[in-house]
């Protein structure tokens, strides 16, 4: 019996650089930065593969929306252990959120997963946004930020998911196909053996571009400035309780 | 004053962001964006497993480094996770499990792992060596019985060239081999042996004929074999996370079909074994002296001294410069010798290797020191990285081929005539 896992991933300024913003404010600068695989990203991999070495899933797609440059991101997942790539070449266009949604459910479309597993938000921007999208689009039920996932084996129809929440942690179960996103403390993601990297080096990729799967990726959203925050300036020092509450008043923080 | 303070707070937010138990985020992205930089004239296969070989190190052997140092402990669970991506066998054949990679391939993953730890990085170089070794040498029922756990690292291997009374002159190795019907009987000692003692496979190289280099053999011994016994483990200055004994055969057994290759062969089997454990040897060095100049380089832009950082008198950017100068130059130099192994045409590639391995090792080595000396009195301790790093690099100058022998190598191809 099939079980196909489709895993979007996001190629994204690695997590140890120091950014800076360009000069002109359009944005954080990229050029000739160092650039990985969004690290839940790696952990919706992770899990992917787990799922198929358990004996659950059959096959994990690895899919990635972007510039040329996604294909090694792509090619960091075959190597990883996922059976095939898609790459969605979207040029230089800003894709957000709502854009990649759309792409991806053209794709769940066209691929027909069991269970879509995504990060559960991408580290440049933070929108926390396209797993819930997805699931809206395709009326699918979606459970985000998960930190354990689990499927009986004997039955394949259904999944278990704990979630994250502030109130502490929630036991939901799903019928398949469904949407999940993964939080941190899911699975900690394996290294790439050296011969793996290499074969992936030689991988097939697929190759789509948003025309052909008829999305329009206009979201009419435009970034006007991008900004670092205001530079920590010196504090003041005061010597009664009153000076501290004229103070906190006269910076209207009371 | 408030910019360290900022700094470290800086810091510290990266480390709490850090996702996986990453302590070291600052070395992990100052490999590859100082100058030289290591990945500059790779193909971008090549510097994928350059940065997968990072990663593994600044992870899981950076971290635990200093402690594996001081306790002198053989990190073997370690080693054995990176045996699982393929760095116990980099240069055996994929039918058994190994990477097969070339040998300049193979001296940037030893230079990434050195730049965490030099001394492990250079013992998974000697244990490559031993697995490939056996694999260009052994015959068919060698290379199964004993490769797969060598790959894996669940087996590691000594290679014994070595003794009391035989160093640069090898080839007047006096352990002796006799045959006994199907059996050889092993008696002799070696000395300096890297994992004896711990190691389950030896490579001795013993004499088997008449005096010189053609008597020579390469014989493989299991460690619990009766008559194969250690010395005490070795008090060393440097190299702590690997055990150096003595290793002793007092009418060791071993039967004949552990040979490898042929009688008289062992000698020219150990030179070639050699050529390629001198690459990484020197590979190692260099990434030592990687880490020791990121590590300069990062202290004078921190310290200050008469109003301002180090970093703005001319002597001590003058002094990084060279630093950065020698490194390049000795990098480009081993890679050249690494590529001339792989190539068949070369007929004199050792040559190469001798003046590589031994401009490198020197030039590391003193980038080390220079690195602790613009530490200053903070260089010396044991809380600052560098110290290590000078004590590790240190013994690559002697060991694999002295200094002293790769001149004699390069004047002996230099005078010859045609």
């Amino acid at each position: 019996m099939s079980f196909k896992v489709l895993v979007p991933i996001k190629r994204v300024v690695d997590y140890a650089v120091k950014i800076r913003v360009k000069g002109d404010k359009s944005g954080v600068e990229t050029n000739g930065v160092k650039m990985s695989m969004n690290p839940f990203d790696e952990i919706a991999v992770e899990e992917a593969i787990r799922l198929k070495e358990k004996g659950i899933a059959t096959e994990v797609v690895a899919v990635s929306m972007g510039p040329k440059t996604c294909q090694e991101t792509i090619r960091g997942s075959i190597a990883m252990g996922a059976d095939k790539g898609i790459h969605v070449d979207g040029g230089t266009t800003d894709l957000q959120p709502l854009a990649v949604a759309k792409l991806l459910k053209k794709l769940v479309d066209k691929e027909k997963p069991n269970l879509v597993i995504l990060g559960k938000q991408a580290i440049d921007d933070d929108s926390n946004q396209t797993g819930q999208m997805l699931a809206g689009l395709l009326n699918w039920p979606q459970a985000t930020f998960a930190s354990k996932v689990d499927i009986d084996k004997s039955s394949p129809n259904s999944v278990k998911v704990t979630r994250e929440i502030d109130g502490g942690l929630e036991t939901l179960s799903m019928k398949l196909p469904a949407i999940i996103t993964c939080d941190l403390r899911l699975n900690e993601p394996r290294y790439a053996k050296l011969q793996n990297i290499m074969k992936s080096k030689k991988a097939e990729l697929q190759v789509l571009t948003p025309q052909e799967l008829g999305v329009d990726t206009n979201t009419n959203l435009k970034t006007i400035s991008v900004e670092e925050p205001p530079k920590r300036t010196g504090g003041v020092k005061v010597d009664s309780i009153d000076a501290v509450i004229t103070s906190l008043k006269k910076f209207a923080l009371i | 004053m408030l910019n360290r303070i900022i700094k470290s707070t800086v810091n510290l937010s990266y480390k709490n962001k850090s996702l996986f138990q990453n302590s070291l985020v600052l070395q992990k992205r100052t490999f590859f964006n100082i100058v030289p930089d290591p990945s500059i004239g790779l193909t971008e296969d090549q510097k994928a497993l350059q940065s997968a070989a990072v990663e593994f190190a600044s992870e899981q052997l950076a971290p635990n480094a200093a402690k594996w140092d001081k306790e002198e402990i053989f990190p073997r669970d370690a080693m054995k996770k990176a045996a699982e991506l393929g760095f116990g066998g980099l240069y055996v054949h994929s039918d058994y499990g190994g990477t097969q990679l070339s040998r300049m391939d193979t001296s940037l993953i030893i230079e990434a792992l050195a730049s965490a730890d030099v001394s492990t990085a250079a013992y998974i170089s000697i244990h490559n060596m031993c697995a490939g070794l056996i694999d260009k040498y052994g015959n068919a029922d060698q290379k199964k019985k004993y490769l797969p756990k060598l790959v894996t690292m669940e087996h590691c291997a000594s290679y014994c060239l070595t003794e009391p009374g035989a160093g640069s002159d090898a080839a007047s190795l006096s352990t002796k081999a006799v045959r006994d019907g199907d059996h050889y009987i092993l008696n002799g000692s070696k000395a300096f042996i890297s994992g004896g003692g711990d190691a389950e496979i030896y490579l001795i190289m013993c004499r088997t004929g008449k005096e010189g280099p053609k008597g020579i053999s390469c014989i493989l011994v299991e460690k619990d074999t009766p008559g194969l016994s250690f010395g005490k483990k070795e008090e060393k200055l440097g190299w702590n996370t690997q055990p150096t004994r003595a290793v002793i055969l007092e009418d060791c057994r071993v039967p004949v079909a552990n040979l490898i290759g042929v009688e008289g062969q062992g000698f020219s089997i150990a030179m070639n074994a050699l050529n390629g454990g001198r690459i990484n040897i020197a590979a190692a060095s260099l990434g030592g002296a990687q880490s020791a100049l990121i590590f300069a380089r990062d202290h004078v832009k921190d310290r200050k001294q008469f109003q301002q950082t180090l970093s703005n008198f001319q002597a001590i950017q003058f002094k990084l410069a060279d630093m950065a100068t020698q490194l390049y130059a000795a990098r480009s130099m081993l890679r050249q010798a690494a590529a001339l192994l792989d190539d068949p045409t070369v007929n004199n590639p050792h040559t190469y290797v001798a003046m590589a391995k031994l401009f490198t090792c020197d030039t590391c080595f003193k980038i080390c020191d220079e690195s602790l000396q613009l530490h200053g009195g903070y260089g010396y301790l044991k809380d600052y990285p560098v110290e290590r790093f000078l004590r590790d690099t240190r013994v690559h100058r002697i060991l694999e081929g002295s200094d002293a022998v790769m001149r004699i190598l390069t004047s002996k191809d230099l005078l010859k005539d045609q």
